[in-house]
């Protein structure tokens, strides 16, 4: 009992850790961008961009917040700078529409999906055998006394 | 009713495709905008892309209509460029040389940080006007490729003569240079 209440002191102390953890330079650089070459400066050797590396180095030693570097970069360079868009405004639009997309897509296989399998049950219900003309049937009742007997 | 779903998914299905397809012809249509330095090069008569930014050398901004009825050198150059380290002072000297006649070298930082660009004007002795683009919002209409560039623009706001690419006043654009200059101060000769 113990062991297992330090144990899960110890998982509680590490995720309050991990929580509150200063993002490290490479957590950074892959989230921005090189406004030269587009790629994430993780990715680019541009002169600007090994700048924005120091900067950004240079900023997290002084005890910047990830928010704060983010920030000051998009204020130099434009909001262009951000791998991925801002979670607010107009560029919400971003993240949204192709949620959107994705749930009418849903919305629209479901229906169809739906209304295929309403119409092979409903088939399998009112199917009936062809009827037989009478001559035909009287041929084949003959065949298969002939073929019993 | 099933035919019914069937025949409205095949129309949204439909719909999709026809939107994409027209999005592509648009795009090819009528997304071809030139910049500035493309129309210069075909020889067409285009009028120097108008911007308004933040100064670098002092407070508050300048646009290029404020410039208008003076002959103008526009360059285009960033801290982290290297030859836009070797052509600083023929720009300086250029600005000292033909400022009496009017003309403004007019330095664009582009995609810099302000404090680094500060810092290259400092050590290079830089004097003449410059502003701040960092986000490179004047790239696409001036048709920039590369830094540094350089223009020439006449009295009433014309881009004159040929852009150049790389450092200026070195062997191979010299001519082109001086040229650019005449021709923005309104010598035809």
């Amino acid at each position: 009992m113990t062991r297992a209440l330090a144990l899960c002191a110890l998982v509680a102390a590490l995720l309050a850790g991990t929580a509150t953890a200063a993002p490290s330079p490479a957590d950074l650089e892959s989230q921005l961008v090189c406004p030269v070459c587009g790629t994430t400066l993780d990715q680019s050797d541009a002169p600007i961009a090994q700048r924005m590396k120091r900067y950004i180095r240079q900023r997290l030693a002084a005890g910047a917040s990830e928010k704060q570097i983010k920030a000051e970069l998009v204020d130099q360079f434009g909001p262009a700078v951000l791998a991925e868009p801002p979670k607010s405004g107009f560029d919400l639009l971003a993240w949204l529409v192709p949620l959107g997309i994705l749930a009418a897509g849903a919305v629209g296989v479901g229906v169809i999906a739906w209304g295929w399998s309403r119409r092979r049950s409903g088939e399998g219900e009112t199917a009936t055998p062809p009827e037989l003309d009478a001559e035909l049937e009287r041929r084949v009742d003959a065949e298969l006394r002939r073929f019993e007997s | 009713m099933t035919g019914k779903v069937q025949r409205v998914g095949q129309a949204i299905a439909i719909a999709g495709v026809a939107t994409l397809l027209g999005l592509l012809i648009w795009k090819v249509a009528f997304d071809n905008e030139q910049g500035a330095a493309d129309k210069l090069a075909k020889g067409e008569l285009v009028h120097a892309p108008a911007f308004s930014l933040d100064r670098l050398d002092r407070n508050g901004t300048l646009s290029l209509a404020a410039l208008k009825g003076k002959p103008l050198v526009v360059n285009f150059w960033a801290s982290w460029c290297g030859p836009c380290k070797d052509e600083a002072p023929v720009l300086q000297q250029t600005y000292e040389r033909y400022r009496k006649q009017g003309l403004v070298v007019l330095g664009v930082d582009v995609k810099d940080f302000r404090e680094d660009a500060r810092r290259f004007m400092r050590r290079y002795g830089v004097t003449y006007p410059v502003v701040y683009d960092g986000k490179g919002s004047t790239i696409g209409r001036w048709g920039i490729q590369g830094y540094p560039e350089t223009f020439f623009v006449d009295r009433t706001g014309k881009l004159v003569g040929e852009r150049i690419a790389g450092s200026v006043d070195i062997e191979r654009n010299r001519e082109a240079f001086e040229r650019g200059i005449a021709l923005a101060l309104g010598d035809q000769s």
